[in-house]
């Protein structure tokens, strides 16, 4: 705790999106709820029924919509409550690590991680360190900000879609 | 849409460190949100009827409750849905007890959190749908995965009700744990007496089919109708024709295997029936030892056999039974010892484990009931316990007490002085838990009655001295260090969770803690249920429990698969996947992921290829919506739309173009 305290005494909470797993990660979170764990306030949980349910484009978007860390946490490889979600939602989350640096988000924003409902501890452990992380990499760059983006590739990004199918990208796939 | 906020207090345990009034306040100016209030405990009474009055009076369509997890209390917030005429699938919940108010103390951050998850619920809430139940048959079956007592106990009470049981055992016999207990505390009556007609009761129930020597291998399905495949290990014997008379075990001329019910203290023949009372009382060969399948010469067995039923070439079966609900009762393993080196346990022969002593004691036990070293075969006259050998001890990685040990060593104590007169025992103890019904009293008298010395210190080394051992404590009462000559110690161990609990847990599709331990829906009040719906738990596969604990959850266990058959019909979980066959372009790839099956491929009127969810089978996990690469096959409750709008909600995305 000692090290985040002290950041978030200073400063304003950051916006952290949860995507919890119902069965294990979110209880382990309510397990830490029930054992008074002293956690961070800037962390906001959806919850979902397991971590194969979590779309890697949840997560883009809320890291592109202006979250500036996203937590994901399922249950323990092997202690799935549907046997296999946890093993689709890894090799997802893998991929999706791998393509948040091209897309100009720093991929240190988002972390996946197993706790179990009965690690309560863990999940205390988990939050304040990401927590702690996110305020060391500060608020994320805003796409509407103009800061730390090309303005003028966005402007040809807006351009593109406000073109839709009429985009040359697209008629010469046709 | 017109939605109703309800921002709970819980008593102090939210308004303490949430502003639920201010919560309120501000909620009244999200989209749609026609009325919000707060009160002192949503879930009471009073609480409940505020939401169906609001309902009726506002015309409300949909209601966030804020209050605690909805793992706590949604079941309660939707029947109040219901009871107002609304689907019960119109209800959202923030979490701000477990998730804001019991994790922060500064109240303007916690106010904030707790209204964007009120936010969170209305944006979600604004995108739900009605969903409606289906109906389906349930199978009046019931398996019971172990049969120790708490399984016994179950079995025995859900046959009696009328239900038809599978019970499925690893060993050979049933009677667990307590099969090999001498006596039981604290009233010190016999233990195969009590439990011996119960075990016979099993074998002889009509409802009840036993299968011994078997293995879960497989469990598929959901509530009311699993489907289990049990691997029945070959025993070499064909248990149809066995009479159990005896006569392979007097000949057979390899005696050199382990005899696991005895705890390893004596020998046993290769084919073998581990006890007298054992249920089912048929002979089986451990392959190790048996000369005729290692070395292809022997058969004596098969040649004494009146009944001729020695099979040397027997295989593994698997069968297959349909059941509608599952007991698991697969009790506990005990530590093993010999991570304590100092202790110099499986290195002297006269340090023994409990479970071992219990053997020694025991009148069916290899020595008759007689107790004598079993380095040297001479009746001990000091014997030194020492207690939580692998409990609260976290350098051994088992940091919970085993809640039983103090209990029954006692009673072990005290049956050392029934046995041996003129002997002395002695007890190192760190504190002594003894909270149940009499048990307090018991070992007041083992000490006052019995002259059971009781030493409080943990013992440092135990080394050999002669013929003895001498074990070396400290009294931390008297404050100074003690050495005590012994000609037998009796090391109490704890219970671990058993060898393959995890893998059990993982066919089952529950969870189990970080000792292996099966984890109850909620400690409190659902001890005897899981998450997963119509697995059910008894006795110590949950952590350690004493006798009459494992007899009354196996009751409880069982009245829980009563209640659950007293429905001819179950209602399923409309929270299941749907396909919006119009954009769907039949690839299939959801098929290939879904991890239950539950979805077939289709045809339409135009032939073309569609996927079609079976209700029935599928779980709700949404992991084909994932897949999907059209957005076509969408989780009923948790569709992109739903999902997206809280994300939204949370980061109000602010893009320009």
């Amino acid at each position: 705790m000692s090290g985040s305290t002290g950041l978030l005494a200073e400063g304003q909470d950051l916006r952290i999106v949860g995507f919890l797993c119902n069965w294990c990660s979110y209880g382990g979170a309510d397990t830490a709820g029930v054992a008074r764990c002293e956690q961070p306030t800037d962390l906001r949980v959806i919850r979902v029924p397991c971590s194969g349910r979590i779309d890697p484009l949840f997560i883009a978007r809320a890291l592109i919509s202006g979250a500036d860390g996203v937590l994901v946490s399922g249950c323990h490889p092997r202690d799935c409550h549907y046997a296999e979600g946890n093993f689709y939602a890894r090799r997802r989350f893998e991929m999706l690590k791998q393509f948040l640096s091209v897309t100009g988000i720093d991929p240190e924003r988002f972390h996946y991680t197993w706790v179990s409902a009965s690690e309560g501890q863990r999940w205390q452990d988990v939050v304040t360190s990401f927590t702690d992380r996110i305020h060391k990499l500060g608020p994320a760059p805003k796409l509407s900000g103009g800061t730390g983006y090309d303005e003028e590739c966005l402007k040809e990004i807006a351009a593109a879609v406000a073109l839709g199918d009429e985009c040359p990208c697209h008629k010469e796939k046709a | 849409m017109r939605i109703g906020v309800f921002v709970c207090h819980c008593g102090s345990n939210i308004a303490a460190t949430v502003d639920c009034p201010a919560v309120a306040e501000q909620a009244g100016t999200l989209q749609d949100v026609v009325f919000t209030t707060d009160t002192m405990y949503t879930c009471s009474e009073p609480g409940q009827n505020e939401i169906i009055s609001a309902i009726k009076e506002q015309k409300l369509d949909g209601v966030v409750v804020a209050s605690c997890s909805p793992r706590m209390h949604e079941a309660t917030f939707r029947r109040a849905l219901e009871r107002a005429g609304l689907n019960r699938y119109m209800l959202e919940m923030a979490n701000i007890r477990e998730h804001v108010s019991w994790i922060g103390k500064n109240k303007p951050r916690n106010t904030i959190k707790a209204f964007e998850l009120v936010k969170i619920a209305v944006a979600k809430l604004r995108n739900n749908n009605p969903l409606h139940a289906n109906k389906f048959d349930v199978t009046k079956r019931v398996l019971v995965i172990g049969g120790g007592v708490a399984g016994i106990q179950a079995a025995l009470d859900c046959a009696d009700a009328g239900y038809q049981v599978v019970m499925v055992e690893r060993e050979q016999s049933i009677g667990g744990k307590m099969a090999k207990i001498d006596k039981t505390f604290p009233t010190v009556d016999c233990s195969s007496c009590i439990l011996g007609p119960k075990m016979v009761d099993v074998s002889q129930h009509e409802n009840i089919t036993l299968y011994a020597m078997s293995e879960v291998e497989k469990i598929e399905g959901y509530v009311g109708n699993f489907d289990v495949q049990v691997r029945k290990k070959a025993t070499y014997v064909n248990w149809a024709d066995c009479t159990g008379c005896g006569a392979c075990m007097e000949k057979c001329p390899s005696k050199k295997n382990v005899d696991k019910f005895n705890e390893g203290i004596s020998k046993c023949t290769s084919i073998n029936i581990p006890f007298p009372q054992a249920i089912p009382k048929k002979a089986a060969i451990d392959p190790s030892g048996c000369l005729m399948l290692q070395k292809g010469k022997c058969g004596v067995c098969a040649k004494v056999c009146p009944t001729k039923c020695i099979d040397f070439e027997q295989k593994d079966e698997i069968l297959s039974e349909k059941v509608g609900a599952v007991i698991a009762a697969t009790g506990y393993d005990m530590f093993d010892h010999s991570v304590y080196k100092q202790y110099g346990a499986g290195q002297y022969p006269d340090v023994i484990t409990s479970l071992q002593y219990e053997r020694l004691m025991n009148a069916s036990g290899p020595t008759g009931g007689h107790i004598v070293r079993p380095s040297d075969g001479k009746e001990p006259k000091k014997v030194v316990f020492v207690q939580c050998v692998g409990s609260r001890d976290p350098s051994v990685g088992r940091p919970y007490c085993s809640g039983f040990c103090c209990m029954y060593t006692a009673k072990q104590a005290v049956l050392t002085k029934d046995h041996i007169p003129d002997s002395d025992s002695y007890v190192f103890y760190m504190d002594i838990r003894s909270p149940g019904k009499g048990y307090d009293e018991f070992t007041r008298r083992a000490q006052e009655q019995y002259g059971v010395q009781y030493v409080r210190g943990r013992v440092s080394m135990i080394y050999p001295k002669g013929d003895n051992l001498i074990v070396r404590g400290a009294d931390t009462l008297a404050g100074t260090q003690v050495e005590v000559e012994a000609d037998l110690v009796v090391l109490a161990v704890g219970a671990e969770s058993a060898k393959n609990a995890p893998a059990l847990a993982e066919k089952m599709r529950i969870s189990y803690d970080s000792y292996g331990f099966f984890m109850e829906a909620h400690p409190k009040l659902k001890p005897v249920e899981t998450n997963t719906a119509g697995v059910y738990l008894a006795g110590s596969c949950l952590g350690p429990r004493d006798i009459p604990t494992s007899v009354g959850q196996g009751s409880a266990a069982a009245a829980k698969v009563m209640t659950l058959f007293s429905k001819d019909k179950l209602e399923s979980d409309p929270q299941v996947s749907k396909v919006n066959a119009s954009r769907c372009v039949g690839c299939l790839k959801c098929a290939a992921t879904c991890p239950f099956g539950a979805i077939k491929e289709v045809t339409d009127r135009a032939g073309n290829v569609k996927a079609e969810v079976i209700e029935t089978v599928c779980q709700g996990c949404g992991i084909c919506t994932v897949t999907c690469p059209q957005g076509a096959i969408q989780l009923q409750h948790f569709t992109d739309n739903q999902i997206l709008a809280e994300v939204n909600a949370l980061c109000q995305a602010q893009l320009d173009f």
